[in-house]
């Protein structure tokens, strides 16, 4: 697995940033926006000419920022699954993203009528254009390689599906995630919404202010039991449920009793052939919207009831990453299994009145062997991915 | 594993499609460089004070999808599967222009919300009040073919019964205005007829929505088997033989077996001939069809392409002016579609009579 977010540019850095508890959230500084002062974002500092020059791209290159992210998180994939040949099995690619080349886009709007050098991002324009990339640098050729965005859920999804290729036959080997940078179209577009917190988020808390926009990309290698078995490889961890619902309550946002997150949970349970009460730990969605805690915390009662396993937002952390959140977030899980430790719920300080559950809000190491991980978005699109340890 | 099949077909399109007793009766002709999509009544299909606030796409989807339910007889369904390649365009050109003009201030919500991707699939889910899978595919030409995959697998599987899966693109005026200075829609008016000869650039920009409910049981009137697709980020042009004939090996059938191979050509002088290479050689005694000339390009065309298909097999008659060579059909049991956008993402897609 890759990951690049505004805790680390690798998941060596992101993992040794979730233990000391320390957050990337920041005053955005690569956009020029007049929402600066209002709002508190999660950017990565390595700007866009230092990925160029990291990646090798020629000058002429028409890579937007999250192509330039995906790209960056997607070979630290590869690379990681030790994976020398990524034609020796059929391996695909899916990628969510819901800015795409939004930031050009946005940059040269107008100029691209009349100013030459801008046009080489209108190919961009479109949502693909970024997976096709990261295609292209991984060296993914005459395969299936494609993008969903389902908003906030995005990236969930896409390991969703990849499990699914994997499970019918169709590929051998999928990598599977999401990529956003951060955009002005986004920040003024949750800034209408009211939903932006003007100061560091804070998941789960009574007084929680809205959430931190972040920007980041991250990859995990999905392969089959065959491919495991013929090379040998060490499994980081199993994908072991998955499951998408829909709330079907409004546009965008979570009904107040959490339907759908209800029914992606139990979905993602019974695909694993789990009773509730094995689940270790919940990598909540926990975004810090007044609307998402409440609806995911009913959620979370509705499905586990009085026994409500331990559970943390990270979104503190890297700030809501959108379309890849649910991909960082199945790093974290993994990572979490793998150390046998849950992250902080950081900021928290006061218990939400609704109901009586409280995340952990100091790190704790336990053995786990279950993580089950959330990502509820715009459209009312509810998806829960479940790892474990164990085949 | 089951078998898929398409059991309801609802248009809106450059032709009047949306009336599934008809079959390209009539043809809307154009002289343009883009056509947009014949409105149906829309009061037919929505409450009035809701289609005011609903995008283009959201309008023309609601409709094929209604079309396409009702034809099936089908109140909900177990998954609603959209592609996409641009979204509600027009309310992202909307809210971007505002931020720039305006310089981030007063802005509302409205055209953020609906320039979301996923809106036309989460409105869908909405009318319906269907709390299952939801998902929404974005990769430019195969964003429908990516849907119908993921549909696909869960029919086969036996994880749903019955899905709704469709592509829908509106035009949107700043998005016409840059790519017609990169010459990604032709620069001048093009006749139908004449789509194929222009000689220039580009394509001739539209957008549409075609829904289909996909089923793993078969009724007297389902429409056809979809068979396979399958999706290639890259082919080159000399690859394209033998991926064709791969997809064809794969599900035990050779060129003798294909009855009419439907092509995604768009008139653009730079591209057309990936199709050429099928057209031309290994399929140059098959007979062929293409729509474009009736749809023009965008980027979930090709779900008009599978609407055509779909139609061919159950009325079992291939309408004169989608032909593209002069051999005669003998049968209409087995099609292929083939399709990509400027050499990228192909597409080949197989649907057989039931």
């Amino acid at each position: 697995m890759g990951i690049i977010s505004a805790i680390g540019n690798n998941v060596a850095e992101n993992y040794d940033a979730l233990i000391i508890g320390k957050k990337g959230i920041s005053r955005i500084s690569k956009i020029d926006t007049i929402q600066r002062d209002q709002i508190m974002v999660g950017e990565i500092a390595t700007s866009n000419d230092e990925l160029i020059g990291l990646l090798g791209l020629p000058p002429e290159n028409n890579y937007c920022r999250t192509a330039l992210l995906g790209v960056v998180a997607a070979k630290e994939a590869i690379a990681d699954a030790q994976i020398t040949d990524i034609k020796k099995y059929r391996t695909g690619l899916i990628s969510a993203t819901s800015v795409g080349g939004m930031d050009m886009t946005e940059r040269y709007y107008y100029d691209y009528l009349t100013i030459a050098s801008t046009q080489k991002y209108i190919d961009g324009h479109h949502a693909g254009d970024s997976t096709q990339k990261v295609a292209e640098q991984l060296g993914i050729e005459k395969s299936l390689v494609t993008t969903i965005s389902t908003a906030c859920s995005s990236a969930a999804n896409s390991i969703m599906l990849g499990a699914r290729l994997i499970k019918s036959g169709k590929l051998d080997r999928v990598v599977v995630g999401g990529a956003d940078c951060l955009s002005k179209f986004t920040i003024n577009g949750f800034k209408t919404l009211m939903i932006l917190s003007d100061t560091y988020s804070s998941p789960f808390d009574e007084n929680r202010k809205g959430l931190n926009l972040g920007e980041a990309a991250a990859y995990l290698v999905l392969e089959s039991d065959a491919v495991v078995k013929a090379e040998n490889k060490k499994v980081l961890a199993y994908v072991k449920g998955y499951g998408n619902a829909n709330d079907a309550y409004h546009q965008t946002a979570s009904s107040d009793f959490g339907d759908g997150a209800t029914l992606a949970m139990e979905k993602a349970l019974m695909v694993a052939g789990y009773k509730a009460s094995e689940i270790d730990y919940i990598n909540a969605h926990g975004t810090a919207t007044g609307n998402n805690d409440l609806s995911e915390g009913r959620a979370i009662i509705n499905v586990f009831g009085s026994n409500v396993p331990d559970f943390s937002s990270t979104k503190a952390y890297t700030g809501h990453t959108l379309a890849a959140a649910g991909a960082i977030e199945a790093v974290f899980s993994v990572l979490a299994l793998q150390h046998n430790v849950i992250f902080p719920n950081l900021n928290y300080k006061t218990q939400m009145k609704e109901f009586s559950i409280t995340p952990q809000i100091t790190l704790k190491r336990k053995e786990l062997k279950t993580v089950l991980s959330n990502s509820l978005g715009f459209g009312g699109n509810c998806s829960t991915v479940i790892f474990s340890k164990e085949a | 594993m089951k078998k898929v099949y398409i059991q309801s077909v609802g248009s809106v399109s450059a032709q009047r499609t949306f009336d599934n007793n008809e079959f390209l009766n009539e043809i809307t002709e154009y002289h343009a460089n883009v056509i947009p999509a014949i409105d149906p009544v829309y009061q037919d299909y929505i409450p009035p004070a809701a289609a005011r606030r609903m995008a283009k796409g959201i309008k023309m989807s609601s409709v094929a999808s209604k079309i396409a339910l009702s034809e099936a007889g089908l109140e909900n369904v177990d998954a609603i599967i959209t592609g996409t390649g641009m979204g509600c365009l027009r309310d992202s050109e909307k809210f971007l222009s505002a931020i720039i003009d305006n310089k981030e201030e007063f802005l509302t919500p409205t055209s953020f919300i609906q320039s979301t991707h996923n809106t036309v699939g989460g409105q869908i889910a909405l009318g319906l009040g269907c709390k299952g899978y939801n998902f929404t595919y974005v990769h430019s030409c195969i964003s429908f073919e990516s849907a119908m995959i993921d549909a696909k697998m869960q029919l086969e599987l036996d994880e749903a019964t019955t899905i709704l899966v469709g592509g829908v693109d509106e035009l949107a005026d700043h998005t016409i205005a840059i790519h017609k200075v990169v010459k990604h829609v032709k620069p001048e008016a093009v006749s139908m007829a004449n789509l194929l000869t222009s000689g220039t650039e580009g394509a001739v920009f539209s957008e549409g929505a075609n829904f289909f409910i996909l089923t793993n049981e078969k009724t007297k009137d389902t429409y056809a088997e979809l068979v396979a697709v399958d999706t290639f980020n890259t082919l080159q042009k000399g690859e394209l033989a033998v991926a064709a004939l791969t997809v064809l090996l794969e599900n035990n059938l050779s060129v003798n077996d294909i009855d009419l191979l439907i092509l995604g050509n768009n008139g653009d002088v730079v591209f057309d001939d990936y199709y050429s290479v099928l057209s031309k050689e290994v399929f140059s005694e098959t007979p062929q069809a293409y729509y474009k000339h009736l749809s023009g390009e965008f980027n979930t065309a090709s779900s008009f392409g599978f609407w055509l298909a779909s139609k061919i097999l159950k009325t079992q008659s291939v309408p004169t002016v989608v032909c593209l060579n002069d051999l005669k059909t003998l049968k209409l049991d087995t099609i292929l579609l083939y399709n990509q956008y400027r050499g990228q993402n192909h597409s080949f897609t197989l649907v057989r009579k039931c």
